[in-house]
């Protein structure tokens, strides 16, 4: 049987149940103010978003992978080209751009022009040090954790901190080898 | 043409937020995550209606309003309206969703959490673990409907009963 071929990100999207997306953008900005109320420090709510967008991107890459028909990308670059243009759109309804990769192909910016998280957001000045989407970034890092990429990932630019884009700094901190869980029997 | 995004974004969040403050936040006060969840949804609630009565003439009565909760929140929501609406004209509502979306994907089985042996599968503490994380998810949409309800002028409580699932029924009392 032929391999099916990938699935484009808009085809997914038109496929998968969607909700009205007003609801996920005042929800995620409730769940950030009542983390600044209980957690006071901005940092303290930038790890606490950073870990469950880990824990919800550990599950969110079984979807993408289960949907997209996506096969074994066969490195780093492939594997972020597909995040940027399949995945923000499966999930998120945006596109994304790959760009500033640097020589050794292991590090390299994931641009997003519109964001649906930021929708009717405003940070008072209280809040400088707070990377509202934080989310993102452990999203992003727990989905490659599970397909063995190990990465570290940081905001370059934050429209809520008056830049004209987001991007997201993606480095490959280490490529995990698969590990089976049997051994081949003599 | 209305912005979405997908629903497992939704899920996602909400799951994990539940998970944030049941089991890390507040582990072992359910009552202090509880009141965050809650507060969390009011904050929700409040701002959709806001946004969704926009163009809309004021509710002449607490009747009008709840209507209103029932039938085009709930479809902005979950695209379809509450299944049964009945009331003790009292100030007592109980809105009735035979299929509640965010219910649909939680196991009511305990054995699926955690594998035991066949007499632990119907212990009590198995059971109420369930029923407890199922109700910690449901303070959400109680609180989004308290939250739209007093932005219209209608302070109330709002509880959940899972009695039928995957029927949810919210009942809403609202204070004199």
């Amino acid at each position: 049987m032929p391999p099916v071929a990938p699935r484009s990100g808009d085809a997914i999207f038109a496929n998968v149940e969607r909700v009205n997306a007003e609801l996920f953008t005042l929800t995620y900005g409730a769940i950030v103010r009542q983390l600044l109320t209980d957690l006071e420090e901005a940092e303290e709510v930038n790890k606490q978003l950073d870990q469950m967008g880990y824990n919800i991107g550990i599950r969110l890459i079984d979807e993408f992978l289960a949907k997209s028909n996506v096969s074994r990308c066969n490195d780093f670059r492939e594997t972020t080209d597909v995040i940027a243009k399949v995945g923000f759109k499966m999930f998120l309804g945006v596109t994304a751009s790959v760009t500033n990769w640097d020589a050794d192909g292991t590090c390299c910016s994931i641009v997003l022009e519109d964001n649906p998280l930021v929708d009717f957001v405003e940070l008072p000045d209280n809040c400088q040090g707070l990377y509202y989407c934080n989310i993102l970034s452990g999203v992003i890092r727990g989905a490659l954790d599970m397909v063995s990429m190990k990465t570290e990932v940081t905001w370059l630019r934050d429209v809520l901190r008056g830049d004209d884009v987001f991007e997201l700094q993606v480095k490959l901190l280490k490529h995990v080898p698969e590990e089976y869980p049997y051994k081949d029997d003599e | 043409m209305v912005r979405e995004v997908s629903e497992s974004c939704v899920d996602s969040l909400l799951t994990e937020m539940v998970a944030c403050y049941c089991n890390r936040f507040y582990a072992n006060k359910p009552e202090l995550a509880a009141r965050r969840i809650e507060a969390i949804g009011y904050q929700v609630g409040h701002q959709l209606s806001e946004r969704y009565t926009m163009e809309r003439p004021r509710f002449t009565d607490h009747l009008e309003a709840i209507k209103f909760i029932c039938k085009d929140f709930w479809s902005e929501l979950f695209k379809k309206q509450i299944d049964n609406l009945k009331t003790n004209h009292r100030g007592t509502f109980v809105l009735q969703d035979n299929k509640f979306r965010w219910l649909a994907r939680m196991s009511i089985d305990p054995s699926t959490d955690n594998v035991s042996p066949l007499e632990d599968i119907t212990s009590p503490t198995a059971e109420s673990k369930a029923a407890q994380a199922m109700s910690m998810h449901l303070y959400f949409p109680c609180g989004i409907i308290r939250g739209a309800l007093s932005n219209l002028g209608i302070p109330c409580a709002v509880s959940a009963d899972i009695s039928n699932l995957p029927a949810c029924s919210f009942v809403v009392r609202i204070k004199a």
